[in-house]
Order: C-alpha cells, then structure tokens, then sequence
C-alpha cells in the first residue's frame, strides 16, 4: 500500500510537471517574445494555446500536497519547516501569475494587458524555478526529517538547487515550445510553427547541456541521488535522454507530432528517474517512505480518492481535451448559441 | 552604513518575534480573503445556470445574455478563489508545520476528495465558459452541472476538514502521541461536520445570492430598469432569500451543537464568565478582564431558553471559569467573538426580514418590490452578507482558540518555528490587497465594456486573446463623451 501512494505521488508529479510545467514555459515565451507589436502573434498562439487548460493544471500541485501531507505528513511538515523562503515565493508567485493570466485576458489597453502580462511571464519563470530549487534541496539530502528545521538558506541556495531551478526552467520551455509547435500548426500559423520549432531545438539542447552539466554537479554534490540515477534509476535516465535525442531529431525533422509524445515521455522519465534514484527514502538518508507513512485507514482512503479520481475526473479531463483539440472550445465570441436558440424559437 | 545596520538589527529583533500572532494573522487574512469568493465558486453557477435554462427553454433574450456575462465574470473570480485556494495550501505546511506533521493523516483526509471535486469543477468551468460558441445549447447547459455539484460537495469537504478540528475523531493515539490507526470515515463524518457543512452551502447561496443581486439593485438605483436588469437581479435575490430562512433554522441547530459539544465557545459566544441558568442574551456589551460582564442590552434568560427551549430559562449554561485559563479564549478573544456573533446574527436577521418583505410583495401582489427603500437595502445586502459570513467564521474560529484541535493540541504548538513570518505576512497583505482592487476594477471594466457594447460581441469574453488589441483605449472614449 505504501508503495502504491508513492507511485501515486510520484506520477502526481510527473503529471504536474508535463502538464502543468508546459503552462509555465509558455510563460517563458510570452516573456521573451517582445514588443507589444512583435511578440502580438507568438502571444496570440501561447493564449489560445493554454487558456482552456490551466486551471485544471493547478490542480496537480494541490494534489501533490494533499498525498504528502495525508500520507506523508512528517515529510511534509519537514520540507515546508526548512524550505519555507522558496515555498512561499511560489506560493505567491502562482497568485501573480494565474491572477494576473485572467486578467490579461479580461482588459483592453495595451498598457493594461503589458502590465499582466509582465506579472504573468516574470512569475512563470520565478516558480518552476523555486520547484526545481525544493527538489534539488530534497534530493541533495538538505531537508532533516524529525520535525527540526534545516539551513533556511542553503537548503535551497545551493549547487544542486540551481541545477533543479535552472533545469527546470528550460525543461517546461522546452515541453511548452514543442506543444505550441503542434498548436500553431492546428491555428495554420505555419510561420509561428517555425517560430516556436526553433525554439524548441535550441531549448533542447539548453537542456541537454544542464542536464549534462548537472551531472557533474549531482556527483559532487548529491552523492545518494547520483549513486541511485546511477544504478537502480539508469535505465529511465537513459529512456528519457534517449525519448529527448529522439524528440529533437523529430523536430529538426518537422514531425511535431512524434515529437510532442516524445518529449513528454522525455520529461516525465526524468522525474521518475529522480523518484527512483533517491528510493526508498522521501527525504533522501533521513527518512524512508516506509517511517514516514500514514496509517493504513489514511492511506486506503487516498487510493480510494485515486479510484474515484480516475472513475470521475479523467473522463471530465479527457472531454476538455478532446473538446479543446477539435476546436469546440473557441475563445472568441459568445453569439452562437444566441443566434441559434433565437433562430430555433423564431423558425 | 551604520543607520543601515541599526535598521537591520532592529528588524532582526522585530523578527524574533513569536511567530505565533504572525502566522495566525497571516492565515486568518488569506483564509477571510478566499472566503470571499467561495460563495461566488459554489453559488454562481447555479444562478448562472437558472438563467442558461431559461434562455435555451424560452429562448428569452435576456436570460440568455445574463448568461453568459455571468459565465465570464464567474471565470475571473474562479481564477483568483482558484490561486488563492492554492495558498492555503502551501500555508498549512509553511505556518503550522507540526499540526500537519502529526495529525496531516486524519486532518488531511477530506482534502484528498475536495482536491477530487476541485478538479472536476475545474475542468467544467473550463468546458462551460469556452463552450458557448460551439456545443449544442442543451449539451451545453448540462456541462454546467457538474460544477454546481462539485461546487457543493467540495465546500462540504473544506467544512469537514475544518469541522474535525472543532470535534476530532476518527483516530487512535499510542503513548507519545503519534496517530497510529485513522478511521477515514469517522474523520470525515464528524460529528461537527453535518452542521458545519449545511451551514457554509447555504452561506454560499446565501452570500452569492445577495452579492449578486445587490450589483443589479445598485444598477437599478441608477436608473437601469430595463428587463435585463431585473431579471439578472429576481434569480439572484430569489436564490438569496430562499436561503436567508433556512440558514436561520442549520444556524440555530449548528449554535445547539455547539452548546452540548463546545460549552466553553458557547460560554464565548453568549459572554457567560461563571456557570449558570437564566443566562441574559447580551447585546453587544463586554466581558472584563476580571471576569464580569458590562454594558450592552441583556435580554433576560434568552440564552438560556434558546439554548434548549424545552427547559426554558431554568437551562444551565456553562461558564468560561470552568476550564483553567489557558484552555480557554482569552479574554480579548472571548469579546471577539462574542462581537463578531451579534454581527452574524444581527445581520442574518435584518437579510431575513429583508427577504420577508421581498416574497411577501411576490405572494401579495403578485410583482417585484421596486421601491428605492427596497432597492438601498438591496444593494447593501451584498456586502452586510459577506460581513455576516466574515463573522460567523470568526466565531467558529476564534471561539476554537487556544485549540488548533479541539481539547487535544494547541496553537501555540503546532506553529512554525521560522521567525520570519512577518516577512511572508507583509508579501501576503501587499499582494492580496493588490489582487483584490483588481479583481473589482477588471470585474467593473468587463461590466462597463459589456453596456458599452450592448449586446453581443465578438470582444467580451474576458479569455478572448483579441479584445480589442488596437486599444481604442476606453478612458479616452469616455473622456469625449
């Protein structure tokens, strides 16, 4: 059972970051777009390309918490006593940027929209890089189980943090930029699907290199994580690099397609490479899943929870793509529905 | 340089500060910050929904217009309850670390089914608001179901969480303290929760009732009585003044409860210092540090019949010398609460008689009270409603302290040891006051652009990536008029 809630855990996370790290990088590329007038079409694909999804995205994180802290709760109240700076930067920096996303769209003038759409771009870089920077503080062994607090700072300042933050970063621009290929290409913006291809090219290689870099910093730094990624974890690191390579040459190739699932299946192996490396410890050499773990009534109801969730939300998640992908979930314009119900009562 | 460090090192010692009052300050403001816009999450989309239905049945104009401008505020202020929701999430760890670290398995378990109904809400809400231009209208409308439901059904697992603190069970302890077995139902099904739980749905209808019914009223006052505006202001009110009485009857079961369950908040709420029968309902009025009542209106042995009318006066009420000191409110928290429950009360009753001579003019006279004395009341009932909701949860709150659960851990010990909470308290004031002002200008401007344009529009989905990117900037507009 416990390991069932930790495999859980872990694909809350992969989910997260696939799903709701694309939402991110898109941010990413609204921030480097431009000007109001030369990043207006890049915006134009980044808005229509996540404005039905995020908020259903968000909930990934809350269920990320809501499994630590039911299941794991000595290892949630470890991480959110030592991490507590970085936790409440992105704690505020997701107010900013889902606040500031809604708004955007709901004002008129150009001064008005930069301003949101400033606060929305800055914060979409500044969480996935606070995430990063809590899992390499983890990882790197840095968060003390047993309830006392670790270094406030340097459990989140540190070489393995950076490496988090920054891999971070490029990763969900890189997951973002290969999406919005695919999406451009659904809007016939074939110029704005090579706009975004070459981004995502360049930003697989950024990735490639940190992760690469990373590498040698994990050695240094986080001896346990980098025995486990390794040894127990190398076949999902090679799966991911081997998903990544396959993904840039699809892309260099124009296959956006091919090259989406790839990339997801490059992204997510990654995070569960991580997860497999530092098993069986949550928080690496201070506390194991198995001593951290809730009585069995706690756990039995989250996976009931799960149960339930895949009974009732995957079909509501997989009809808001579906809906979303052929094109039934237009942003503009609300009139139709008007006129035909007038119509039908007039005819 | 030197003023530099003097600075520092009195910031530092400001910083040393228990964290206690920052940490309970910081999430007493967010909670009462997305308390707001609860309402708004649960209840919209049924009004939203009674206008959808008339519009697609009758093909009525209006209702159909109604509609859909609701569906487009209610993602706005959806996004920001969303974000905020999502604070208090991090907050249970960052502030209260050891609550969560020791009792997160039982506290914890109803949030595992809200994060379910959240979800499904979610992804509705996003089905919903996108989907007017292209489903079918029934499809459509039946796509707003779901998030009507989940709506509930979430708010009652928030409760649940909530209503364990207030009555904790559903778990075994060994020797030291640690949870070693959890009952998920028993956490779930508490016995606070059934109370607590109808309480905040109708508070939910309630207070989205009358905040949205009290915008058209205001819009009438102003002269704006055509069919729209009446319209959008008779589904709100109506909603609004179904639930007024009915929160009067769960409110007044939920207040019995806490007299068998909680006598000591009891003892808070009807400011009672010493054990005794033909208790007075005091108005207003203060406890005193040494342990009397003074000023207010006592009314004679109200408490006591309210609290079980078939003993009448002669009901024995509990006073707060019955606990030791520290296990019970202070004595500024006690007039806190006491306070904060004559504003629910008081305020639950004026809405009461409000919606009274509103269903009476219905059921009389066969039309809608237009009076301005009417319409006044109505536009401020928005806002009485969320003080009256805004004081209940203080009472429910306060009246807990010192408890973070009740009778069994205090506040003080499942606080974070991190001193630094001020910091993340100011970010948190700063940022919340910003979003707030924001979210009532945007919601103004969609409002205003919507009149503007009259009807229909291309422009006036607040998602449209194209509203109007050549920027005839409005304020401009309006400066030639």
């Amino acid at each position: 059972v416990i390991t069932a809630v930790a495999v859980v855990l872990l694909l809350a996370v992969v989910a997260y970051a696939v799903f709701g790290g694309a939402d991110f990088g898109a941010g990413f590329w609204d921030l480097t777009a431009g000007g109001p007038e030369r990043g207006a079409r890049p915006r134009a694909v980044i808005e229509h390309s996540i404005g039905p999804v995020w908020e259903a995205n968000h909930v990934w994180l809350i269920f990320i918490f809501v499994v630590l802290w039911t299941s794991f709760s000595e290892a949630y109240a470890s991480i959110t006593l030592t991490l507590f700076v970085p936790l409440m930067i992105a704690a505020l920096g997701i107010v900013l940027r889902g606040a500031s996303f809604a708004f955007r769209k709901a004002v008129v003038t150009t001064r008005h929209r930069r301003i949101f759409g400033a606060a929305f771009a800055v914060s979409s870089v500044l969480v996935p890089y606070c995430m990063g920077a809590i899992v390499g503080g983890i990882a790197s062994g840095r968060v003390p189980a047993g309830g006392q607090a670790g270094d406030p700072v340097g459990s989140w300042i540190n070489p393995t943090s950076v490496v988090g933050g920054v891999l971070a970063v490029a990763a969900v621009a890189y997951l973002s930029a290969v999406y919005l290929v695919w999406d451009a290409r659904r809007l016939d913006e074939t110029e704005m699907a090579e706009y975004f291809r070459r981004r995502a090219v360049a930003s697989a290689i950024v990735v490639a290199v940190i992760a690469a870099a990373g590498a040698f910093v994990l050695r240094a730094d986080a001896a346990y994580l980098f025995d486990g990624l390794t040894s127990r974890a190398l076949p999902v690191a090679i799966l991911s690099g081997a998903c990544g390579a396959g993904a840039l040459l699809l892309l260099v190739r124009g296959a956006a397609r091919g090259a989406r699932a790839l990339a997801v299946v490059a992204v997510g192996a990654a995070v569960v490479s991580w997860g497999v490396a530092q098993a069986p410890y949550i928080l690496p050499e201070s506390l194991t899943f198995a001593a951290a773990a809730a009585p069995s009534g706690t756990l039995t109801a989250v996976l009931a929870a799960v149960v339930l969730a895949v009974v009732i939300v995957v079909p509501g998640f997989v009809l808001l793509y579906v809906l979303d992908q052929r094109g039934l979930l237009p942003e503009e314009g609300v009139d139709d529905v008007a006129d035909r119900v007038l119509n039908r009562r007039a005819g | 340089v030197i003023e530099v460090i003097v600075m520092l090192d009195g910031m530092a010692a400001f910083a040393a500060v228990d964290p206690v009052p920052w940490a309970r300050a910081q999430m007493a403001f967010t909670l009462m910050f997305h308390i707001i816009l609860v309402p708004l999450g649960v209840s919209w989309a049924f009004l939203t929904l009674i206008a959808n239905y008339g519009a697609v049945k009758h093909g009525d104009r209006d209702a159909l217009l109604l509609a859909q401008r609701w569906s487009k505020y209610m993602a706005v202020t959806f996004a920001v309850g969303a974000v905020t929701g999502t604070v208090l999430s991090f907050e249970f760890g960052l502030l209260w670390p050891r609550f969560m670290g020791q009792w997160g398995e039982a506290f914890g378990v109803p949030f595992a089914f809200e994060g379910l109904f959240f979800f499904t809400e979610a992804i509705f809400v996003a089905i919903y608001i996108f989907g007017w231009r292209r489903l079918r209208p029934w499809a459509h409308f039946w796509t707003g179901v779901p998030i009507v439901l989940a709506g509930i059904l979430g708010s009652v697992s928030v409760v649940a969480a909530n209503a364990w603190m207030n009555a904790p069970s559903g778990f075994t302890q060994n020797g030291d303290g640690t949870v070693v077995a959890v009952d998920p139902l028993q956490v779930i099904f508490n016995d606070a929760m059934p109370l607590m739980a109808a309480h905040m749905v109708v508070a939910a209808y309630l207070v989205g009732g009358f905040l949205v019914a009290s915008v058209y009223a205001a819009a009438m006052l102003r002269g704006r009585t055509d069919r729209y505006h009446r319209l959008g202001f008779i589904i709100a009110f109506s909603v609004a003044a179904v639930a007024t009485p009915i929160q009067m009857g769960v409110g007044d079961s939920l207040a019995r409860w806490v007299y068998n369950n909680q006598p000591v908040k009891f003892a808070a709420i009807e400011l009672v210092p010493t054990t005794s029968s033909d208790v007075p309902e005091t108005i207003l009025g203060q406890l005193n540090e040494d342990g009397t009542v003074s000023g207010g209106i006592p009314i004679p042995g109200l408490a006591s019949w309210l609290s079980d009318p078939s003993t009448g006066r002669s009901t024995v009420v509990q006073g707060l010398d019955t606990v030791p000191a520290d296990e019970r409110p202070t004595v500024r928290q006690v007039n806190i609460v006491h306070l904060a429950w004559d504003a629910m009360v008081g305020l639950g009753t004026l809405l009461f008689l409000l919606s009274v001579w509103y269903g009476a003019s219905w059921i009389f006279r066969r039309r809608m009270l237009a009076s301005r004395w009417f319409l006044r009341a109505a536009a401020a009932s928005g806002v009485l409603a969320v003080i009256a909701m805004e004081a209940g949860w203080i009472v429910a709150e306060v009246g807990r302290q010192p408890w973070i659960v009740y009778g069994i851990m205090k506040v003080e010990d499942a606080v974070t040891g991190n001193t630094g909470v001020w910091i993340s308290f100011v970010a948190v004031i700063v940022l919340y006051l910003v979003l707030g002002v924001t979210t009532i200008l945007v919601l103004r401007g969609m409002s205003r652009r919507f009149r503007r344009a009259g009807g229909f529009t291309e422009h006036d989905a607040p998602y449209a990536p194209s509203a109007l990117p050549e920027a005839t900037s409005p304020t401009r507009e309006e400066a030639v008029r």
